[in-house]
C-alpha cells in the first residue's frame, strides 16, 4: 500500500500518459478513420480500393505485430530513429484504431437513408459537402455505440505499449508488482480501477451524446 | 444576393420566354438497368414557364426520366440540356447544374438531423455562399409562402407528411431553380395532406415556375398542366393536353391506365 500511495506522482503522471496516447491516438483515428470511410464510399474507385485494402490488411494483422513494425523494424531500416516513444505509440495505435473507426463509420453510412444523399446531391452540393453536412453527422449519430467500443479498446490498447518501455500506466505496475510481491493484488485493482475510470468516461460520454442526438432526432 | 438572383433569373425567363428557346431538351435518350431498357428513345423538350405532368403505369420509368434531367441517374446515349447546355458529367459543374433543378421527392427527403429553417439555408449558404443572416430571412419568406415559418426550428420527424414535403419545396425553391422535378410528391401523403401540397404546386405553377410532375393527381393535371405525357414501358406513348389526353386517350394504353384509374 505504501508503495502506492508514496509514489503517487509516478502513478499519476503514468496514467498521464495512458490518457495522453489514448486521447491523441483517438484524435487522430476518428480523423484518419473518417477519412477513410469517405474514401469507401466515394466517387473515385483508386481512393475506394485503397481504402479497402487499408483496412483489411490492418484488420488482419495483431496489434502487437503492428508495434514490432513500428518500434523495431522500421526504425531497423533507419526511419522513426529519433522519434519520441509517445509519438510512435500514437503512430502504431491510430494506423491500428483507424481501421476499426472507419469500419464502424462505413457501418454508419450505410445506416443513412439513400435519400439523405440524394437530397443534397439535388440542392447542388458537392460529395465533400455531402458528407460533412448530410451524411456524416447522421453516420455519428448512428454509430455513438460501436465507435465508444473501438475508443474503449484503443485505451486499453495503451497496454500494449507498455512491452515497449513506454512509460505507462500498466509499464509502472510491473514495476510496482516486482518491488512488492504482497501488495501485488491491491497495486492490481488501483491500475485496474485507473483504466476502469478511463473507460467509463467514454461510456458516459458516449451515453450522454447518444440521449441529446436522439432527442434532436 | 438572393434577392438579386432571383431578379436575374425572373429577367432570364422573360427574356427566354420571348425567343421561346426551351429549357429542358432531352433527344433520343436511352437508359438500361442491367437487361431492363428503362428509357428508350425519349425525345422531350419543355418551354419555360411550362408545366408537365408525367403520367404511366408503376415502372414505365417515370422516376428514371425525371431523374435523369438531374443527372441522379446517368443515361446510356442521346443528350440532356438544360438552358441550352449539356448536363456535365461529374464534380463541381455537375453539382451547378443540380443547384439550377429543383427536386421533390416521393419520400420527402428532408435533412433529418437539421431543423425546418436549417434545411431550407442548407444550399444557399453551403452552395451560393449566401452569408447565413441573408439565407434565413429569404428561408423565412419561402416558409411563410408553404405556411410553415412556425415550425421553423422543429426537427422533420415532428411535422407531417404534408408539411415536410412543404418544406422540401421551399428547400428546393431557395436554390431559385430555373425547372422543378416533382416525383410523385403526395403519393406518400394521407389524403387529408394532399390538397395542401397540391396547392403550393399549382400556385408555384400560377407564378410561372417551369415545372415536370410525376403524379396521377388528376386535378393537378387539369388545373395546372399545360401538357401530359403518358409513358408506358420506357417510352412515351402519348402526348396531349389535359383536357384532350383526359376525355380523348388516343391509344389502347392511355385508355387502358385511364380506366383503371378513374374506377378508383
Ligand atoms: N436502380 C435501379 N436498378 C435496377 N432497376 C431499376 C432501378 N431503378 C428503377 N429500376 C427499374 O426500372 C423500371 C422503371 O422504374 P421507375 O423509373 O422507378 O418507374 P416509375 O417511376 O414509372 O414507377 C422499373 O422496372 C424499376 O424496377
Ligand atoms: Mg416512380
Amino acid at each position: 500500500m505504501d508503495d502506492v500511495t508514496s509514489n503517487f506522482d509516478l502513478v499519476l503522471s503514468a496514467f498521464w500518459l495512458t490518457i495522453q496516447l489514448a486521447l491523441i491516438s483517438g484524435l487522430a483515428s476518428l480523423v484518419l478513420g473518417t477519412l477513410l470511410a469517405a474514401m469507401r464510399v466515394g466517387p473515385v474507385a483508386v481512393l475506394r480500393r485503397a481504402a479497402g485494402v487499408y483496412v483489411n490488411v490492418v484488420r488482419n494483422t495483431p496489434l502487437l505485430i503492428v508495434f514490432l513494425f513500428v518500434f523495431i523494424a522500421i526504425p531497423n531500416v533507419g526511419y522513426l530513429t529519433d522519434t519520441p516513444f509517445l509519438l510512435k505509440g500514437v503512430i502504431a495505435l491510430t494506423f491500428y484504431t483507424s481501421a476499426f473507426v472507419c469500419e464502424a463509420l462505413r457501418a454508419g453510412i450505410n445506416s443513412v437513408p439513400l435519400g439523405q444523399a440524394e437530397a443534397a446531391r439535388a440542392i447542388g452540393l458537392t460529395f465533400g459537402q455531402n458528407m460533412t453536412n448530410v451524411v456524416l453527422p447522421q453516420a455519428f449519430r448512428a454509430v455513438v455505440p460501436p465507435l465508444a467500443s473501438v475508443l474503449i479498446a484503443l485505451t486499453k490498447n495503451t497496454s500494449v505499449a507498455a512491452a515497449f518501455g513506454l512509460l505507462e500506466a500498466t509499464a509502472r505496475m510491473r514495476g510496482f508488482t516486482n518491488n512488492n510481491a504482497d501488495d501485488r493484488l491491491l497495486i492490481f485493482a488501483t491500475f485496474a480501477l485507473g483504466y476502469i475510470i478511463v473507460v467509463e468516461l467514454i461510456s458516459l460520454g458516449a451515453f450522454g451524446l447518444e440521449r441529446r442526438w436522439k432527442a434532436a432526432r | 444576393m438572393a434577392r438579386v438572383r432571383r431578379m436575374t433569373v425572373q429577367q432570364d425567363r422573360e427574356i427566354n420566354a420571348a425567343t421561346g428557346q426551351p429549357l429542358v431538351v432531352l433527344e433520343k435518350v436511352n437508359k438500361h438497368f442491367g437487361a431492363l431498357h428503362v428509357l428508350q428513345d425519349i425525345d422531350l423538350s419543355i418551354k419555360r414557364g411550362e408545366v408537365v405532368v408525367v403520367i404511366g403505369p408503376s415502372g414505365s420509368g417515370k422516376s428514371t426520366l425525371c431523374r435523369a434531367i438531374n443527372r441522379l441517374e446517368t443515361i446510356d446515349d442521346g443528350s440532356i440540356t438544360l438552358d441550352g447546355q449539356p448536363l456535365p458529367a461529374e464534380g463541381k459543374a455537375l453539382a451547378n447544374l443540380r443547384a439550377e433543378v429543383g427536386m421533390v421527392f416521393q419520400s420527402f427527403n428532408l435533412f433529418a438531423h437539421k431543423t425546418i429553417l436549417e434545411n431550407v439555408t442548407l444550399g444557399p449558404i453551403k452552395v451560393r455562399g449566401v452569408k447565413k443572416a441573408d439565407a434565413d430571412k429569404r428561408a423565412m419568406e419561402l416558409l411563410e409562402r408553404v405556411g410553415i415559418a412556425h415550425q421553423a426550428q422543429k426537427y422533420p420527424a415532428q411535422l407531417s407528411g404534408g408539411q415536410q414535403q412543404r418544406v422540401a419545396i421551399a428547400r428546393a425553391l431557395a436554390m431559385d431553380p430555373k425547372v422543378m422535378l416533382f416525383d410523385e410528391p403526395t403519393s406518400a401523403l394521407d389524403p387529408e395532406m394532399i390538397k395542401e401540397v397540391l396547392d403550393v404546386m399549382v400556385e408555384l405553377a400560377e407564378q410561372g415556375m417551369t415545372m415536370v410532375v410525376v403524379t396521377h393527381e388528376m386535378g393537378f393535371a387539369r388545373t395546372a398542366a399545360h401538357r401530359v405525357v403518358f409513358m408506358a414501358d420506357g417510352a412515351i406513348a402519348e402526348e396531349n393536353t389535359p383536357h384532350e389526353f383526359f376525355t380523348n386517350p388516343r391509344t389502347a394504353r392511355a385508355q387502358d391506365f385511364l380506366g383503371k384509374i378513374l374506377k378508383h
